[in-house]
């Protein structure tokens, strides 16, 4: 409805989102991130995964310079959104974050209404021309994180008043809010119980449709289950890159393996 | 088997001690712990107890200055005396100084006794005037240049006793004392005693203390604090001008943009450093500065507002820093998340989180610099008598005056017992000010936190 299918997009295989080369990510002294090459494609769930600490939420935020809030964190290598490099002196994080959304691990609502979450992004970026405007995009927006059902009636509400997976799905409808054209997801449902994360992960696939998804998550059946392409990291290292099916069913290296079946991490 | 019945029957033995026995440990750690909580009780006991000491001393001390002894006079305004021409000029009324209505003063006091039928052992009324406060015959004058028309009637006045009236009347004075002292005789007291009884003394409430002015030394019963808490209300607008824009810019600069570098590092210690500076040294800079090399007129609350500004930015600085370190960073992510720029995360966000506690920490600073007095003591507000409400706004802030914490240290230090009494009730009305102000602060600390 949104994105009507590209008739390329169905001939070739989906066209290349992001593109990474020789990454380094350097925490002070720590080495990071270690010369990660990954691709992402468009209208596709991307999976991290791997053990804790071993890099995937730091790349993460690379994707979208969350890490230039941090002093001592410094990026080399090349990341390139629709062929240019986010990197480039040139380029202000702040229109950039409005292209590349994210949806952090504990769902972070805005103290202000329903209403005022999802409106932030689309004021601050002059989507909106009018009050009706506005009004529609908050529905669509709402419609999008599958939770309009749950809200309409309280759009004044505070967003705070919500339970955990609602107050994910709400962040997921402000993400949406700004028509980004990529949606990061850094553990979006590690602080939620097994029904709204069933929710999630099923938003999680609507959304595909229209974005190119990337999501951290710690949990290997989830990235079995939402996407299609897996990237395993460990220690800052990309270990495996792959379609969801082949890493999980027949991984190439042997730490992935050891990983999948339980034997390290 | 017989044992297995035996034990099934009766209670089993505990393997190791009985539960319903303290051991000998557990008895020596909860005597510890009882311990602990009476050193408790008793600290926050004695806490109490100086606190209660401190109200009370306060209150006893402090109430008998809102109060002050009148003597109801019906003095005649001689035409001869005043207005010798008679064509009641204002500029020939004024030619007519203070001395000349002493004279109209004895008479009506001769008079009151008269009509009371008071035996007076004094002959002389400068004598008998020693009952009645310096302050009396400017009293008279300034009504008599304000209506020159009443000159020739009657008028009756409630003019201020002298100071060893009214201490008579509180009880600060006694007959003894008055055998060493040449200001007043102990029959003026049997006078005194009479007139109380005939309704022409009174004690009632004194107003002017609140509303006046501060008197010379030898006039207690004339002084206030009205003007000095208008110097105080002038130095705070400063103040509050200065330090809350200028404190909430540099908190929100070096927290949350500042790079984090040696010299931020350097600022930061060394705005601690500067809260916990003795203020009378704030008061030396501003003496340096301010009024020798700047030359700002001395004594005025403009330079006191500066200096206290000095000295209130450190606190309003560190507690604003306090308050947006406080707000959660997933705040500031989720903000920057969807693409506002580090500004927009800051001032929609951020700052409106971090309010009551920035206002809250402003408030106790304004708190901490109104009941300042050593810096003023430095700029020259400390021992003017600010005798004259300013004209307007602008000499409010640039026209000697004094504040209410200067005006406490000076009337202390003055020799007169009555201006003891004025000294703790000039701590009342700053302590009723201090409690409003945190009252306020508490206010408002509820009311923007009920919002979420």
């Amino acid at each position: 409805m949104y994105d009507s299918p590209s008739l390329e997009n169905e001939v070739t295989d989906k066209a290349i989102k992001i593109a990474a080369d020789k990454v380094q990510v350097f925490y002070g002294d720590t080495h990071a991130i270690k010369d990660v090459d990954v691709q992402i494609q468009d209208k596709t769930v991307t999976a991290f995964i791997g053990p804790s600490g071993c890099g995937k939420s730091t790349f993460l935020r690379c994707l979208n310079r969350m890490n230039d809030t941090i002093d001592i964190c410094r990026v080399q290598g090349q990341i390139l959104l629709d062929g240019e490099d986010i990197y480039d002196k040139r380029v202000d994080p702040v229109q950039l974050r409005a292209k590349v959304g994210m949806v952090f691990q504990k769902p972070n609502p805005f103290p202000k209404s329903i209403y005022d979450n999802i409106a932030y992004g689309p004021r601050i970026h002059g989507l909106a021309k009018s009050k009706a405007d506005l009004d529609v995009i908050v529905e669509k927006s709402l419609r999008r994180g599958a939770i309009w059902d749950e809200v309409k009636d309280r759009l004044h509400a505070p967003g705070t008043g919500l339970s955990g997976g609602q107050q994910q799905r709400l962040c997921i409808a402000r993400a949406v809010a700004t028509e980004p054209e990529v949606l990061l997801m850094d553990e979006p449902c590690s602080a939620l119980d097994p029904i709204a994360t069933g929710q999630v992960e099923e938003l999680i696939d609507e959304l595909r449709d229209s974005y190119s998804v990337v999501i951290v998550t710690h949990s290997m059946q989830q990235a079995a289950r939402v996407s299609q392409k897996t990237a395993f990291f460990h220690l800052g290292n990309l270990v495996e890159y792959g379609e969801t099916s082949q890493i999980f069913t027949n991984p190439v290296d042997p730490r992935t393996e050891s990983y999948i079946t339980g034997r390290i991490g | 088997m017989t044992d297995a019945t035996a034990s099934g029957a009766a209670p089993q033995k505990p393997a190791s001690g009985s539960l319903l026995e303290l051991d000998a440990r557990t008895k020596r750690r909860n005597a510890a712990e009882a311990r602990f909580k009476f050193y408790g009780m008793a600290a926050v006991g004695i806490g109490l107890l100086f606190l209660v000491l401190l109200l009370v001393s306060i209150v006893r001390n402090g109430v008998p200055a809102y109060t002050q002894t009148f003597i109801s006079l019906p003095v005649e305004l001689q035409a001869e005396k005043l207005d010798k021409n008679g064509n009641r000029d204002p500029e020939e009324i004024k030619k007519v100084s203070t001395f000349g209505y002493n004279p109209l003063i004895d008479q009506a006091l001769f008079r009151v006794l008269e009509e009371n039928g008071v035996e007076s052992p004094f002959e002389k009324g400068a004598d008998l005037r020693k009952m009645v406060s310096a302050s009396a015959a400017a009293e008279i004058r300034d009504y008599v240049i304000a209506n020159p028309e009443k000159i020739g009637e009657t008028v009756s006045f409630r003019v201020l006793a002298s100071s060893r009236v009214d201490g008579y009347l509180k009880g600060r004075v006694t007959r003894e004392d008055l055998a060493r002292d040449k200001n007043l005789d102990a029959e003026h007291l049997d006078i005194i005693d009479q007139l109380k009884e005939a309704g022409a003394v009174a004690r009632t409430f004194n107003w002017s203390f609140i509303l006046g002015a501060d008197a010379s030394e030898s006039r207690p019963e004339q002084a206030g604090i009205g003007v000095s808490m208008l110097g105080s209300l002038f130095m705070m607008l400063v103040v509050l001008l200065l330090s809350l824009p200028i404190g909430v810019a540099a908190s929100i600069y070096l927290e949350e943009f500042a790079p984090k570098n040696v010299w931020t590092d350097l600022i930061e210690v060394n705005i601690s450093n500067l809260a916990a500076v003795p203020s009378i040294v704030f008061g030396i800079l501003g003496l340096a500065v301010f009024i020798q090399f700047m030359h700002l007129p001395q004594s005025a609350p403009l330079v006191g507002g500066l200096v206290l500004t000095l000295m209130t930015l450190p606190t309003i600085i560190i507690s604003t820093r306090a308050s947006l370190k406080s707000v959660p960073p997933s705040i500031r992510d989720a903000a920057l998340g969807v693409g506002a720029s580090k500004m927009q995360s800051v001032f929609h966000h951020v700052l409106p989180l971090a309010m009551p506690g920035i206002l809250t920490g402003t408030i106790i600073g304004l708190a901490q610099a109104l009941g300042e007095t050593a810096p003023l003591l430095l700029i020259g507000m400390v021992g003017y008598i600010a005798s004259n409400y300013p004209d307007g706004v602008a000499s409010g802030f640039l026209d000697p005056n004094s504040a209410m914490p200067a005006q406490i240290y000076e009337w202390a230090k003055r020799a007169d017992p009555a201006y003891y009494e004025r000294a703790w009730g000039g701590i009342i009305i700053l302590l009723l000010f201090l409690m409003t102000m945190n009252i306020i602060a508490v206010i408002l600390r509820r009311r923007f936190e009920r919002r979420w």
